[in-house]
């Protein structure tokens, strides 16, 4: 009996494995064909030697920084504030953090092409820049369910009633509070929620495709549409970006174990 | 000197409490601001835009248009799509969740297999169809494999990558992984005392399964799916990356209207919007509402 189910979980598992395995190996392989007869890294070459590829993946990044910044600005402060004196209103804001997972973001970009265009009151769409902040603020607001439950969690593990008037009566004001206090408290927590929006943005397509930046994913698309293996090696490399995330992402709540066993 | 700040304090303490009230919700405001700004006003704008003509009066001719064959056909389409893959995806990843979990393997396998969930379920998008493309696409390496080792055309047996099996196939990759990342929390909720209480009851292992372990993981299977059903009707870039536009599902419908307006009409695509809330909002309201009854058991 307990040997067939063993048997039955091995067979599972194979399954399970070969499913989610062979992508890879056929996104992997398919990358190195791009010589005819030989496998060779020629694809990667092509594609990290495409002047596009290096702008749209550097805007990417860039984007993906400031998004993280604004993310961390919002949901931090957000966060503290409503634990420490409205936990009441905890429930609510819980709720509009987790709109953006019920809301299609499809839905979302074209609510800002509507409101934000060159004929509304805040014509953000007129101009490259005003664009960039709009859609810094899309990612901002794709990122909010996991920012804010990343930074939730984090603040949970401390007792930040006590810290906080332990710092206000040595003369703290909020700012060195949040700065200095709070923030460096929720760190790990704050990098987690940072990788994961990171990965988010990088492979993001449908806001920047509807808002007409130069971003990756776009890049990714149009490279789909137009070449044969270079696909596949950019594939690779989104793949290794997003495992490199998580990665870090381990290695953070790893990092925060040991400190806490250790204090 | 703290007599006298304590003294000054109390008559004060009164009289500051109604200017507190205010300040304190000030302390909301920045992200009050932001998520109305950027989340719930352009929401509610394509919400309200499907009620309006394009005067501004009030109509529901924009939902009527919603009935037109080609549209409800994409509907159609994107319900069955994702009814399938949150259906095969909850099944699928529970039967893995149990077997690395329960099944008697090695438990470094469990470690592996959830590290691995959390990024195959972030693996979505355009990168995850190039992937599909390059294993099973007309060159792809099983495809290539099947011909030149067992002789078997892939593509003569009527598969098509392009087609509902095929994006079926290609979304199960980042829905069985939520839902091993979902489930695995509730498999280690279930504790060991109810199965040797089952099992001193004399109840077999299925009978254990059916007549305890189902009854309890029930919600949480229902409301993960829900949430895997939004997932998948949400989800634009794997479908434009396979397809291209070649299989009209509502999200690529939306997509072709904004970009150039192809329903001719501007205010039927608030109205194919407004369609996607609903039926994503529906399926989160049973997702909260059930998780809210599982919680109750796995505390």
């Amino acid at each position: 009996m307990i040997r067939s189910t063993r048997l039955w979980s091995w067979i599972a598992f194979a399954l399970g494995a070969a499913y989610f395995l062979l992508p890879l190996a056929g996104m992997f392989e398919f990358s190195l064909r791009a010589r005819r007869g030989e496998y060779s890294f020629q694809a990667y070459r092509n594609v990290l030697g495409d002047p596009q590829f290096l702008a749209t993946f550097g805007y990417s990044v860039l984007m993906a920084g400031f998004t993280i910044v604004l993310g961390v600005l919002i949901v931090a402060p957000t966060a503290f504030w409503v634990r420490l004196k409205l936990p009441g209103l905890r429930p609510v804001i819980e709720f509009v953090t987790l709109l953006p997972l019920v809301i299609p973001p499809i839905v979302i970009v074209f609510g800002y092409i509507r409101l934000y265009n060159t004929s509304s009151w805040l014509p953000l769409t007129g101009s490259a820049l005003g664009t960039d902040f709009l859609l810094m603020c899309g990612y901002a607001t794709l990122s909010l369910p996991y920012m804010y439950r990343a930074v939730d969690t984090g603040l949970r593990t401390i007792d930040i009633r006590t810290l906080t008037e332990a710092a206000q009566s040595l003369g703290a004001g909020w700012i060195t509070i949040l700065g200095r206090l709070i923030l460096p408290n929720v760190f790990v927590a704050v990098m987690s929620g940072a990788f994961l929006t990171f990965a988010i943005v990088i492979g993001e397509y449908v806001f920047a495709a509807l808002l007409n930046r130069p971003a990756f994913g776009p890049y990714m698309v149009w490279m789909g549409s137009n070449k044969a293996y270079e696909p596949a090696a950019l594939a690779v490399i989104a793949f290794s970006v997003t495992w490199a995330c998580m990665a870090l992402i381990q290695l953070a709540t790893r990092f925060q174990k040991f400190t806490k066993a250790s204090c | 000197m703290t007599d006298l700040s304590l003294a000054r304090a109390k008559p004060d303490a009164p009289r500051r409490e109604p200017l507190r009230l205010p300040l304190v919700w000030l302390g909301v405001l920045p992200f009050a601001a932001f998520a109305l700004l950027f989340l719930i006003w352009p929401t509610l704008h394509i919400v309200l835009g499907a009620f309006q003509t394009p005067e501004g009066g009030f109509t529901l001719r924009n939902l009527a248009g919603l009935f037109s064959p080609q549209i409800l056909g994409a509907f159609w389409i994107s319900i069955k799509v994702s009814v399938m893959t949150a259906a095969l995806g909850c099944l699928i990843g529970f039967v893995l969740a149990a077997a690395v979990m329960r099944g008697g393997l090695p438990r470094g396998l469990r470690d592996a297999m959830l590290t691995f969930s959390g990024v195959a379920s972030n693996f979505a998008g355009v990168p995850l169809a190039f992937a599909f493309i390059a294993t099973l696409g007309r060159l792809g390496l099983v495809t290539v494999l099947l011909r030149d080792w067992f002789g078997i055309n892939l593509y003569a047996t009527g598969f098509n990558l392009i087609s509902f099996a095929g994006l079926t196939l290609v979304y199960l990759y980042f829905q069985i992984p939520l839902m091993i990342l979902i489930v695995t929390p509730a498999l280690d909720g279930l504790r060991r005392e109810w199965r040797e209480a089952a099992a001193s009851l004399g109840a077999s292992g299925a009978q254990y399964w059916r007549m305890v372990a189902l009854p309890v993981l029930w919600p949480s299977f229902l409301g993960t799916f829900a949430l895997l059903f939004a997932n998948a009707f949400g989800a634009v870039a794997t479908a434009m990356a396979l397809t291209g536009s070649s299989l009209s599902i509502v999200p690529i419908i939306l997509f072709a209207q904004i970009r150039g307006d192809v329903l001719q009409d501007p205010h039927l695509g608030y109205a194919v919007a407004f369609g996607m809330i609903v039926l994503t909002g529906i399926a989160n309201l049973v997702y909260i509402v059930l998780r809210s009854r599982a919680e109750r058991w796995l505390k």
